[in-house]
């Protein structure tokens, strides 16, 4: 995958459960790996999801050196959305990345308050989409999805971020089905596709399954599951 | 590729029970069920249905008993307080013998309680849902695909039987995603609703849905017969799963969300040597007393798992009837119970054996 797409404030999107969460906490992730030097911050900015959420990977988080950015109350029985004060300050903050995780469409409407700033300072917008998702599962439905985020943020989007998955029970089979969808998706809103995503713990064969199908210049992201455990 | 979705278990319930032919939804928005309406709102309009907002639960409950007397499927969603609130129209309803669905996706309480995941309302659906002789059908789902199967097997269950069905979910498995197969619902022969009263056009004499009775013989009479149609659900209506029950020693009991951290603590005490196993209550009413009964024969303890303070535990004691001893085990007021600490029990349970 192409990390020239990733801005120093780099706000991800989409329709709620496309998979959103774990790419932000992954990408955080893959950052810090990559340049270890350099901070690396996620804000939870989930308006909507009052259990599933960045804090559950709060502990994962640290021990990869991303520092997550949380709403005082992200879990407990505060049911009014609260978002976390230090982000306003990180926006035109050139050192490190700062990732957002925007959470459904009342997430966009409330980052639509920092948008004169983010213009000013420049920022990489991200959507992801997920064809196993219903109301986002064809590529003309992700894309009224994705300009709802955007009149809602009134923010851009500049790249499509393919994360078509099944949760836990998702197959290399499953993710090889989803990428002409990610294509079809990121060639109607004429953006780049970022990357597909793919869990090397559920899926170990997706790459080499691919490659069987001449796609092994597709662009993988692996990622490691940050959803919370119950049983 | 695979037939499945990826869906919360709030959207599963919502598309199941259009998939079941459920026209009309009657709700008020609550933490952490109002995804079911909310896709309501989005996929019945466009097949012809109504997704009403009502002022309160207590007119979405009369809406719903109004849609069912016109024999409609129809259908409301709330959670725990939501319940209390709807509860005098659910014994209205049960009391005019008409079929709907409720859903019940439980919050901590009592109260306002909490917003996270609970078990409280055990007692509240299979004993005090209302005022007078009546019961529900209750059913609880464990898994995304169950929230969807279990939807539209009890809309089929409340037209069988005329009576109002609830689904006993929570939380959790409102909120967490999981994939679901919409291909794969059995579907039953349904009895006609020659009681509805959608117009006889004079052609019939009228239909009148009512729950008063100026005789209480009168009222004795229907209370009895409709108790008839009870011992029926009892009877053939009893569903439960069983989990390596077969040589176990210790079984433990549990239903919803909390079954499946059971499994997992049954795995890790088979693991230590520990022969436990899990019956899932799959009806909470009708409780699967028969079946505890027998395996009571041959078990040596009983476990009940709750998020609760131990409501089910009473069923399971009733069920065991003494044979063998039935100790409880709950976190409460929206705490999940860990699979480490469930083990912890039942290793507990079984060095005092």
């Amino acid at each position: 995958m192409d990390f020239g797409f990733i801005r120093p404030l780099t706000v991800v999107v989409g329709h709620y459960g496309a998979g959103k969460t774990n790419f932000a906490v992954n990408l955080a992730l893959a950052l810090k790996a990559r340049e270890p030097g350099r901070a690396v911050r996620i804000a939870d900015f989930d308006m909507v999801n009052p259990y599933f959420r960045t804090a559950d990977a709060a502990d994962m988080l640290r021990r990869g050196g991303v520092e997550p950015l949380l709403p005082a109350f992200a879990n407990t029985n505060v049911d009014t959305p609260s978002l976390p004060p230090r982000l306003a300050s990180l926006i035109g903050e050139e050192d490190g990345y700062t990732i957002v995780d925007v959470g459904g469409d009342d997430g966009s409407v409330a980052l639509g308050m920092y948008r004169e700033r983010m213009k000013e300072a420049g920022y990489a917008m991200l959507c992801v989409v997920n064809r196993y998702r219903p109301l986002i599962e064809d590529p003309a439905a992700a894309l009224d999805c994705m300009r709802q985020i955007e009149e809602a943020a009134g923010l851009c989007c500049t790249a499509i971020v393919n994360d078509s998955n099944l949760g836990a029970e998702t197959t290399a089979e499953d993710v090889l089905a989803g990428i002409s969808y990610g294509k079809a998706c990121a060639s109607l809103v004429a953006l780049p596709l970022l990357c597909h995503c793919y869990f090397p713990d559920l899926a170990p064969d997706t790459p080499a399954l691919l490659a069987a199908h001449g796609m092994e210049d597709e662009p993988l992201f692996a990622m490691k599951s940050a959803t919370k455990k119950l049983f | 590729m695979s037939n499945k979705v990826l869906m919360k278990g709030n959207e599963a319930i919502a598309e199941a029970a259009i998939s079941a032919g459920c026209l009309y939804f009657f709700g008020y928005p609550i933490t952490p069920q109002t995804e079911v309406a909310e896709y309501m709102a989005r996929r019945l309009p466009k097949v012809g249905g109504l997704c009403l907002q009502a002022e309160s639960e207590v007119a979405a409950i009369n809406m719903l008993m109004g849609a069912s007397a016109a024999g409609t499927r129809a259908m409301t969603s709330s959670s725990s307080p939501g319940i209390s609130l709807k509860s005098e129209g659910i014994s209205y309803i049960a009391g005019c013998d008409l079929p709907c669905l409720v859903v019940n996706v439980q919050r901590g309480g009592p109260g306002l309680g909490g917003i996270q995941p609970s078990q409280q309302d055990y007692y509240q659906a299979t004993r005090g849902v209302g005022h007078g002789d009546l019961r529900l059908i209750v059913l609880a789902p464990s898994s995304v695909q169950e929230m969807a199967s279990l939807t539209a097997e009890a809309f089929d269950l409340a037209d069988t039987y005329r009576m109002p069905a609830m689904l006993l979910a929570d939380g959790a498995l409102g909120q967490m995603m999981e994939p679901v197969d919409f291909s794969v619902f059995p579907k039953r022969e349904l009895p006609e609703k020659t009681w509805a009263t959608n117009g006889h056009g004079g052609a019939r004499k009228k239909n009148i849905v009512n729950s008063l009775f100026i005789d209480p013989n009168e009222l004795e009479n229907s209370i009895r017969a409709r108790y008839e149609r009870y011992a029926k659900v009892e009877e053939n209506e009893v569903r439960y799963e069983e989990y390596m029950t077969e040589d176990a020693e210790i079984i433990l009991v549990a239903f919803g969300i909390t079954a499946r951290i059971a499994k997992s603590a049954i795995t890790e005490a088979r693991a230590k040597g520990v022969k436990a196993g899990l019956l899932r209550p799959i009806t909470l009413w009708p409780f699967p007393k028969k079946r505890l009964g027998e395996l009571a024969d041959r078990a040596k303890a009983f476990l009940s798992v709750e998020m609760s303070m131990g409501q089910m535990v009473d069923d399971v004691r009733l069920a065991v009837n003494g044979k063998k001893p039935v100790s409880f085990f709950g976190r409460t007021g929206g705490i999940i119970p860990s699979v480490e600490e469930v083990a912890a029990e039942i290793m507990k349970l079984a060095e005092s054996l």
